[in-house]
């Protein structure tokens, strides 16, 4: 099991170049392929995409809700049409064509969340996306998948290209490091183990599984063997895995690069009240918009470091502890 | 075929069919033998948006029964024409077209807006054979025809897409951005007609939010403008003709048409928008329909 984690990890890479090399072997496999762009490819790295198969990609200036629209009216034609802006631009602007066209029409397009969380640091709260999962995550019918290194951007992105039906996939702007090996093989809707442990489960999703993964390793320094997690489908949500996880280990720790309401934090508390109750805390933005800075001190800042994961886990603890007295 | 209920023939026109007299009587009997089914369905149900679906009446009979390359056997034929009903609230007029077009049981139509009903309240893709996209929120269509208009011309194919809007719709920004997208990508197989019937759910548009000189508008943002009659059957076949001369520009039809078309104390009202009639008032406007049926009956 350890095999799916490189130790030590490898050297980060930028994830958007991941996702614009990742979609240039999509177009070479797939020729129902479509790129559509709300005018920032040069951000998102989809002009990697543009480069190779311009008759494939549609640049819709700066018009989010016709982004989103035009895609739909692609996918009619048979297409697969993944539409590229930033995460926020999605969840907020575009929002109502998602709802109507891509989850109650059941339009098969995919869109490809760019700059998402804290990522777009330097550019501030207008940029940063915090509430796009909480957002999507209440829609009826769409998938979200948020890869957490650039092997699995690579991994997944065929998958969401194949998934029938609408899927978010939210994606970060900056260098990440390697954390997965060759052999780890995601599956949409599965959860992973990366690391055994009894005492109390870390489930994370994205940037946060590489944080999630130094934590635990420094618990065991002290003694303490957590659990980590990779929930990288935060809808269809694997409640299974969860269940399991807080009748084993009885205590819950969610890592998101995310607002801690409504997220991959919510999605656990709603599935642990229903199912097996824990005691559960939410590493993640505590409901604010953060600032401009950079992007790892803008993480720790607003408590999603290494070290707010291991605090979560030691608290976490003391309150297993204390039901256990109880 | 379905037989229709006041003397009309129900046959099909195909595509190409020489607009003859007999032709544009018998299609103009049919709209308005639709006003009065759309009529019995609202009334019923209590519950539906009458006037916006007696503006398209003609419209849609035209391009349904005409102008349209589908198949009502085989609804997901892929090279089939589109039809992108973007003012999804006058869907009582679709489904009824749909129906004697014979995409589903004439008689289906007296479940419209009820519990467990294929047709529902707005158009829903996945549960009613013929319906392309959803459609309420208004202002989806260019855009959503844009994107099908490309997706047309990468596959290689001849198909048209036909987008239908309200003018009250012309009101939403992501009107605008669909027509910078069909106009920078030159797609002549993306025809939209506009129902421009003037009133919309408090007012009229020149009171609500003033969209003329519409055909300027259109003309300014590089489309090829049609300006014609919306209830006269004539001008309808022919303006659809037109615009599959036009080569590398997006079409627009604007049909000048009234809201409630058909019976008097409806017509240009915006309280027929979502108003429901009484008894009384339903006793009447059935007469009024029937009675203007008379001019096409044979």
């Amino acid at each position: 099991m350890a095999s799916l984690i490189r130790s030590p990890f490898g050297q980060p890479i930028l994830m958007r170049k991941a996702y614009g090399d990742a979609l240039v072997e999509l177009g070479h496999a797939r020729k129902d392929v479509v790129v559509l762009s709300a005018d920032v490819s040069s951000s998102d790295f989809s002009s990697m995409f543009e480069e190779r198969f311009p008759d494939r990609f549609f640049n819709v200036g700066i018009a989010e809700p016709a982004l989103v629209d035009a895609a739909v009216g692609l996918a009619n034609g048979g297409f697969v049409p993944i539409a590229n802006t930033f995460a926020f631009l999605f969840a907020t602007r575009a929002l109502e064509m998602v709802r109507t066209h891509l989850c109650y029409g059941k339009s098969n397009v995919k869109l490809a969340g760019a700059y998402a969380g804290l990522s777009d640091s330097f550019d501030g709260p207008t940029h940063h996306s915090i509430t796009d999962l909480a957002i999507f995550r209440s829609l009826p019918g769409i998938t979200i998948v948020v890869p957490a290194d650039p092997l699995a951007v690579a991994k997944l992105l065929p998958q969401v290209a194949a998934w029938q039906g609408p899927v978010f996939f939210r994606l970060c702007r900056n260098e990440v490091p390697q954390i997965f090996t060759d052999d780890y093989q995601p599956e949409i809707g599965k959860g992973i183990t990366l690391v055994d442990g009894d005492d109390a489960t870390i489930i994370a999703c994205g940037v946060l599984v590489a944080q999630s993964l130094q934590a635990a390793e420094k618990l065991r320094r002290e003694g303490i063997q957590a659990r980590v997690v990779e929930l990288h489908t935060i809808k269809p949500f694997d409640g299974d895995l969860v269940t399991r996880c807080a009748q084993e280990t009885g205590a819950i720790v969610t890592a998101e690069e995310h607002s801690i309401i409504g997220g991959l934090g919510g999605a656990v508390a709603e599935c642990l009240a229903s199912a097996h109750p824990a005691p559960l805390e939410r590493v993640g933005l505590a409901d604010t918009f953060a600032e401009c800075g950079p992007y790892a001190d803008l993480l720790e800042k607003y408590g999603m470091s290494v070290e707010a994961i291991a605090d979560a886990v030691r608290r976490v603890l003391k309150r297993k502890a204390s039901i256990l007295v109880y | 075929m379905n037989k229709c209920i006041a003397g009309s023939s129900g046959i099909l026109y195909p595509y190409g069919t020489r607009h003859n007299p007999e032709m544009i009587r018998d299609l103009s009997l049919r709209a308005q033998e639709y006003r009065a089914q759309v009529l019995r369905m609202v009334y019923e149900r209590k519950s539906g948006h009458i006037g916006g679906a007696f503006s398209i009446a003609e419209i849609l009979t035209a391009l349904y029964f005409h102008h349209l390359r589908l198949d009502a056997e085989n609804p997901n034929w892929e090279d089939r024409d589109r039809l992108v009903f973007s003012k999804g609230h006058a869907c009582a007029m679709l489904y009824t077209v749909l129906a004697h077009r014979g995409y589903f049981p004439v008689e289906e139509l007296s479940t419209f807006r009820a519990l467990n009903t294929r047709l529902q309240g707005h158009p829903e893709p996945a549960k009613t054979p013929g319906v392309e996209v959803a459609a309420g929120p208004l202002g989806h269509g260019v855009a959503i025809g844009a994107g099908m208009a490309l997706a047309a011309r990468l596959s290689g194919s001849r198909r048209n897409i036909y987008v239908v809007l309200g003018d009250g719709e012309l009101n939403s920004g992501v009107i605008w951005e669909g027509l910078m997208l069909g106009a920078k990508f030159g797609l002549d197989n993306l025809k939209v007609i506009v129902d421009y019937n003037g009133v919309q759910q408090t007012g009229s548009t020149r009171d609500v939010m003033p969209t003329e000189p519409i055909a300027d508008k259109w003309v300014a943002f590089n489309w090829h403008v049609i300006e014609i009659h919306g209830h006269n059957m004539a001008e309808i076949l022919d303006a659809l003709d037109r615009a599959d001369e036009i080569h590398g520009r997006p079409v627009v039809i604007i049909a000048r048409t009234s809201k409630g078309k058909g019976v008097s104390f409806m017509e240009d009202a915006s309280q027929w928008h979502g108003g429901i009639p009484s008894k009384e008032q339903f006793e009447i406007a059935l007469t009024e329909l029937q009675d203007g049926a008379k001019q096409w009956q044979a």
